[in-house]
């Protein structure tokens, strides 16, 4: 035996069988009301009413009056403590609270289990109502009151279109185009604008857009933001989304600029389209990693 | 222009982050209640409902005309729903107005909402077709690069926009409905906040807001209480894609002014107007649209923000109730600033009142500054 290590062993103090109370008349109505499902209070001789209930004013150590008032069952949150760690001995497995409830119609409050899910779902003032185990597993305890649970302040509902998107006739051109590296725009019949991507009329003039020009892959940023929030589109944060107007066109197109960092990028810098090796291309402008700066001196940047 | 306007009633809901205690269908009762109280009336007094909100993908509500009609006293009455992007509040009171001036109602109540809560306006505005490359990112990512263009061209020094933010909220701090109120706001609070779409700061943004607002307008019999008088009405729109279109200064905003100017009688808005309540999601739309609106020349719009001519003890007060920038329920924030417009004529702005204002701007712009709306309001009848 090692000396300085203290002796010690394990008791356990606990009469067998549980302790009985005999409840009183006062007691035993309400845990008969709650085996039935009824949560109950009794008045005292100044008008309060007290749940759960006490054998004796506590404000006049009178005797309460015999009268008997349903309350509830749904009451508000005066007060709590969450628990996150719940002991074996709490009503409750997971997170919970413990609240001071006041039942609807009742002067006082008791104190019982909230199920609230989720420490942001507590609030002082909150709804909540008991919610009673079923009626044959009830035996005239407070624990036939579960839990108390908030009543139903919101839902959830789901809403969900499913579209079969056709690209239409000047989209699926321009598309081929961009599977093909090119980028392909229109004429105006009437106004000579060029608009990028191909599309069949004006929308300045309303003219016919007939005329296919090929534009080039080059062209100068107009003006950009620098996004410093994430988008799965964009390969880091920040990312730049800039408009770029292709050499030939009226109209500049939102693109992603790259291989330079955000914070180079500028008004009037000449930039040519990354475009992904041809096996990886498809009917898609992601066939375009991104623009990337040519080198060139910068353009004049016209309004 | 047609047969006499008024506002006759202003309902307004506080606006705030969430509104958990109440349903869609009572937080526009709310703002109707307090519109028709405010008008000493009740919907028994009302010909027909008006109803504007924002896109149907910003909560899911597809049909507000049907699912609000009980809530705003519409049973057997005409009601119609107005869908024009964010302008949707300013265009909502217009298409009320043109049922009263058109002589065919005498009383029509005007309500738009929003409760951002219940979903996300960001991702609403961002959700991609396929086909399609965009890399626009919400509001803000849509209108950054127009903002980094406005300061391009007129060499707006960089502390402008966070100027606007600052005194956009400490308005707010004076309006009991305004959703953001920062105590102490100052410039290096403002700037030390983080770039999200650069070059727009967190602070010089809308916050997103639950809230609904309705108006009671009314013909020239049926008035009852303090009118503020319709002096002039305008809408304009244009294509988001057009070859030369100027994204900075959009034509449709400076045709809806000169529209709304002329019926009005107003040459020179800077010095004809009291107060003006203009759509201002993001700091820099308060330069942008002093030009645009024809409140100075091209490239000065910065320097009447900095030298305080538009702050409440300015000569020309722009969003004396903190505007878009402090309370931004979007589909009501239209309607909101032809209301305040309105409640500054009718001396009821409470603490944000511009003292003896006569003559007031409202407006409000949507899309990608391609839907425009305004009225002018006047104490006089015109």
């Amino acid at each position: 035996m090692s000396a300085g290590v203290p002796l010690t062993a394990e008791h356990v103090l606990e009469f067998p069988g549980g302790y009985t109370r005999t409840t009183g008349p006062v007691i035993g109505r309400f845990l008969t009301e709650l085996r039935e499902g009824r949560l109950m209070g009794v008045r005292t001789a100044g008008g309060r009413v007290l749940v759960p209930p006490l054998e004796y004013d506590p404000e006049t150590g009178e005797p309460v009056t015999d009268e008997w008032v349903r309350v509830g069952p749904a009451g508000t949150v005066l007060t709590w403590a969450w628990v996150e760690s719940p002991r074996p001995s709490h009503p409750l497995d997971r997170p919970f609270a413990w609240a001071l409830v006041r039942p609807d119609g009742a002067d006082t409050a008791l104190v019982h289990a909230v199920d609230a899910g989720n420490v942001k779902s507590m609030r002082t003032g909150m709804r909540v109502r008991p919610d009673f185990v079923p009626g044959p597993e009830r035996r005239g305890h407070i624990r036939d009151i579960r839990a108390f649970v908030p009543e139903v302040t919101r839902i959830v509902s789901p809403i969900r279109t499913r579209y079969r998107v056709s690209a239409g006739k000047a989209l699926t051109r321009f598309l081929e185009g961009v599977a093909e590296g090119v980028f392909i725009g229109g004429r105006c019949d009437t106004c000579a604008k060029v608009y990028v991507p191909y599309r069949v009329s004006c929308p300045e003039c309303g003219g016919v857009i007939a005329e296919e020009v090929n534009l080039p892959d080059t062209g100068t940023i107009t003006t950009f933001a620098i996004n410093n929030l994430p988008d799965p589109r964009a390969p880091e944060v920040p990312f730049v989304s800039a408009y770029v107007l292709l050499d030939g066109a009226d109209i500049p197109m939102i693109t992603l600029v790259g291989g330079v960092p955000a914070h180079e990028v500028r008004q009037g810098m000449r930039v040519r389209a990354v475009w992904v090796p041809p096996e990886e291309r498809g009917m898609s402008m992601s066939n375009v990693k991104w623009f990337a700066p040519t080198g060139e001196p910068d353009a004049e940047v016209s309004r | 222009m047609g047969n006499r306007c008024a506002v006759i009633g202003v309902g307004q809901t506080r606006y705030q982050t969430k509104r958990r205690d109440v349903s869609i269908a009572g937080l526009v009762r709310e703002a109707a209640l307090r519109a028709l109280e405010d008008a000493g009336l009740t919907f028994a007094d009302i010909d027909a409902v008006v109803i504007g909100k924002a896109p149907d993908l910003f909560e899911g509500v597809m049909m507000p005309e049907a699912y609000l009609a009980d809530a705003l006293g519409a049973r057997g009455k005409p009601m119609m729903r107005v869908h024009t992007a964010g302008s949707v509040g300013g265009s909502t009171a217009l298409v009320g107005a043109s049922l009263i001036q058109g002589g065919v109602h005498d009383r029509v109540l005007v309500v738009a909402f929003e409760k951002q809560s219940e979903s996300n306006a960001t991702w609403a505005l961002s959700t991609h077709l396929p086909f399609s490359a965009s890399l626009v990112v919400g509001a803000g990512g849509y209108f950054a690069p127009h903002i980094r263009e406005y300061i391009r061209r007129t060499g707006a020094p960089e502390h402008v926009g966070a100027l606007v933010a600052v005194k956009d909220r400490k308005n707010a701090l004076l309006n009991p409905y305004a959703h953001l109120k920062i105590p102490g706001i100052s410039l290096e609070m403002v700037q030390s906040t983080p770039m999200l779409w650069e070059p727009i700061r967190y602070l010089e943004t809308c916050p997103s807001s639950d809230g609904a607002c309705a108006m009671v307008l009314s013909s020239e019999k049926a008035v009852t209480g303090t009118p503020a008088w319709v002096h002039g009405t305008a809408m304009r729109s244009e294509p988001i894609f057009r070859a030369g279109r100027d994204t900075v200064n959009p034509r449709g905003g400076q045709d809806c002014a000169a529209d709304v100017y002329r019926q009005a009688g107003i040459t020179d808005p800077r010095r004809e107007l009291d107060a003006a309540e203009v759509y201002v999601p993001f700091s820099w739309y308060e330069p942008m649209w002093l030009e645009n609106l024809g409140f100075c020349a091209e490239g000065e719009g910065w320097k009447l923000t900095e030298s305080g001519v538009t702050a409440l003890g300015g000569d020309m007060p722009w969003n004396p109730s903190g505007g878009v920038l402090s309370s931004n329920p979007i589909g009501a924030s239209g309607l909101i600033r032809f209301a305040e417009a309105a409640l500054q004529v009718r001396g009821r702005a409470g603490e944000h009142q511009v003292p003896g204002a006569r003559r007031a701007l409202g407006h409000a712009y949507g899309g990608g500054a391609q839907f425009f709306a305004m009225w002018i309001v006047g104490s006089d009848r015109p």
